[in-house]
């Protein structure tokens, strides 16, 4: 459908679409609005390469492919060893990679297959700084395959493998930060990003393709299935999850922190107003709520002291 | 085509792989060091560092990542190689599926090295054996001039038939041990080995496509099928490609088994790779004695060669086979495909399993006598006096 001009010059994202309609991702899905973002931020001169998760089912059973970009399935753990072959072949073919008019590999691949079994593939990846962009798209649980904690998953979440109980037996370790783990290997540009705000994640795809060199992002993408939540409320509960400092948007650049909160003066909401709209978080006691929020009060600080210092 | 003069080189088995690979003009290399591999990869290097070579060389952290970075640049549309052994074979399993599944013709040198623990570095089969179902085709190397000869020929056999290859070599008996390898021209070996031309690319940005999607029950048994259908349609493109190997540079490859004298033997002994010089010596020697005996050296061991197999069961009233390899609960994994190649036509030699050299136990001439008197004594008598003999164990 051809959009009318004065209706394209208000648009505030890409008009152009690269992932059709038809797909098979649970209703209110964050990953699936995701993936359509990166698409239409990337273009069709785009390799993605999707590790076992959700997407590998989204993405459609052959013969039918919901990506109008070229697209390499993959096993779980291989995600950043798949995107340095494919960068290291381009380069070998002779083809410009990232940058403007470059080919852009991307790596798309769940909170399990990036903060677990593909943990040492991404360090490889960074480490070794092939030009690439590795997105992981954070649903905080193996979604895929019914819902079992992740090292993503948080503090008082409900998941099948971490189920509450009688002897409260929920997941008592608080949400590894995959993105500090990133950080520490000093890469060009890392960032976290949110589908509830799909202005900034454009902005910072945009980013990741232009600075050389490999590129994170760590996209918060509710999951109305596996969190318990209702399916029209995943972008209110995305959008809390930034109010509340439970997910604090920002950039790290060339060695500096940037918070890029669509409101940085305002002080967090309280985390309740995440934890209330799902289900997951049902079993939490009071004991519960006040050692989650202790979590986001002090990482909200250290993240604040990094941008003071590092800023 | 110009006329074939060879460049002789006094070069080991792993330097005689990292020459082809040069020769073959790979593009991406991605490789984890692993002794007794490590050689390969560090002449690759070398050959980068002096601009010999236009390689893109990706250190990886794991053989796994190794796989997986070969089998993105594969798909990507580049001749691309890597190189291993044993354990790291064994950590790269699960991608070996995934190469030969998403029909890449990745060309891989696995140094047959024994798996721990106990802890061994020697030579053994079972590494590259125990992959005989992940789909990749394996051809086994006697000498370093086969491990040059077939890492070159594993290309154009791969990107025919779009499967996989593993060229296998043994572990410090050719790996470290240098000998005189007949070298190929560049501009001859461009003749031979055109540069690749791939069915599909992830580059073709106008025409997208999507590799190894799910497929539903309606569906992977025919994928399943094309595989099986491209090993046993890779049977005549090797022979082909072995041949004009031949024609071209004086070395014939057209048979997947080399045979030794097997019209006029009682018995042949046959097995897989650098074990197979010692016997083909052995063979000579106890043929002056006065023995009838031949070899049947196995080049290919995916897809197995069994009809050569069978035209040889049924000129001979024995075969020994020699395993450096065991699958435990069962016997010999030659011995045990070969039984099973045989099972049903009309072929009955004597077949006794001998399993030799494990974890790099010298496997010498007089073993290979011993076993020839063994075998003589049990045709003359009809007599199996068992089927698998541990033949070098300790008493």
């Amino acid at each position: 459908m051809e959009i009318p001009e004065s209706v394209k010059k208000r648009l505030t994202l890409p008009a152009e679409e690269h992932f059709y309609a038809g797909h098979t991702a649970c209703q209110g899905c964050g990953a699936s609005l995701g993936l359509r973002y990166v698409l239409k931020a990337y273009g069709r001169k785009t390799i993605v390469v999707i590790p076992a998760c959700c997407s590998t089912i989204i993405a459609g059973a052959w013969p039918y492919n919901t990506l109008d970009a070229n697209l390499f399935h993959t096993a779980f753990e291989t995600t950043g060893a798949v995107m340095s072959g494919i960068e290291a072949a381009l380069k070998a073919m002779g083809y410009k990679v990232k940058g403007e008019d470059g080919v852009m590999v991307v790596g798309w691949a769940g909170d399990g297959g990036t903060a677990d079994i593909g943990l040492q593939a991404l360090s490889g990846f960074l480490e070794r700084g092939h030009d690439a962009v590795y997105i992981m798209y954070d649903n905080e649980a193996y979604m895929n395959t019914g819902i079992q904690r992740s090292g993503s998953t948080p503090y008082g979440a409900w998941t099948t493998n971490t189920p509450g109980g009688k002897r409260h037996f929920l997941e008592k370790r608080h949400k590894k930060k995959v993105i500090d783990i990133v950080i520490a290997h000093e890469v060009p540009y890392a960032a976290t990003a949110s589908v509830a705000y799909p202005e900034d994640f454009i902005k910072k795809l945009r980013k990741a393709k232009e600075i050389p060199g490999p590129s994170f992002i760590q996209l918060f993408s509710p999951c109305p299935t596996g969190w318990r939540s209702p399916t029209d409320k995943s972008i209110e509960i995305a959008r809390l999850a930034v109010q509340t400092a439970y997910f604090p948007l920002f950039e790290y650049e060339n060695g500096k922190y940037r918070i890029n909160m669509p409101s940085t003066r305002r002080e967090p909401k309280p985390i309740e107003e995440f934890l209330k709209l799902q289900g997951r978080f049902k079993y939490m006691t009071r004991e519960d709520v006040e050692i989650l929020q202790r979590w986001v009060n002090h990482e909200w600080e250290k993240l604040k002291k990094l941008a003071e210092v590092f800023g | 085509m110009a006329e074939y003069k060879p460049i002789r080189k006094v070069v080991s088995g792993n330097y005689a792989a990292a020459y082809a690979v040069k020769h073959a003009r790979v593009q991406v290399v991605a490789a984890y060091p692993i002794t007794p591999q490590t050689s390969i990869i560090e002449k690759i290097a070398e050959f980068i560092a002096n601009g010999e070579a236009d390689i893109q060389y990706v250190p990886v952290e794991s053989e796994h990542s190794a796989m997986a970075a070969t089998i993105g640049a594969s798909a990507t549309g580049a001749r691309a190689f890597t190189a291993t052994a044993a354990q790291g074979l064994a950590l790269m399993h699960e991608m070996l599926h995934w190469a030969s599944g998403a029909r890449l013709p990745i060309v891989m040198v696995d140094v047959n090295r024994a798996m721990a623990p106990p802890w061994s570095v020697w030579d053994d089969q079972t590494d590259s054996l125990a992959q005989r179902d992940t789909g990749w085709m394996q051809f086994y190397a006697e000498n370093n001039q086969e491990v040059y000869d077939g890492v070159l020929m594993a290309f154009k056999v791969a990107e025919t038939v779009n499967v996989p290859i593993m060229v296998v070599e043994s572990a410090f008996i050719l790996s470290h041990t240098y000998d005189v390898v007949e070298m190929i021209p560049q501009e001859l070996v461009d003749e031979f080995l055109p540069p690749r031309k791939p069915l599909y690319t992830l580059t073709d940005f106008d025409n997208p496509i999507s590799v190894g999607a799910l497929a539903t029950p309606a569906d992977y048994y025919e994928f399943r099928y094309k595989l099986a259908k491209a090993h046993e349609d890779a049977k005549k493109i090797i022979k082909e490609v072995g041949r004009e190997f031949g024609e071209r540079f004086g070395r014939d490859y057209s048979d997947m088994i080399e045979k030794g004298h097997v019209d006029d033997a009682d018995f042949v002994f046959m097995g897989l790779g650098s074990l197979m010089g010692t016997v083909k010596e052995a063979v000579d020697l106890l043929r002056s004695e006065g023995y009838r005996v031949g070899y049947a050296k196995v080049r290919w061991f995916r897809p197995f060669p069994r009809e050569e197999l069978l035209e040889i069961a049924e000129k001979v009233k024995g075969i020994a086979v020699l395993d450096r390899n065991f699958s435990f609960g069962q016997e010999g994994i030659l011995f045990n495909e070969a039984k099973g190649a045989l099972y049903g036509t009309g072929a009955r030699p004597i077949m006794k399993n001998y399993i030799v050299g494990l974890g790099g136990r010298d496997f010498t001439v007089r073993d290979v006598r011993a076993i020839a008197e063994n075998m003589k004594a049990i045709i003359e008598s009809g007599k199996l006096d068992r089927e698998v003999e541990w033949f070098h164990l300790k008493r």
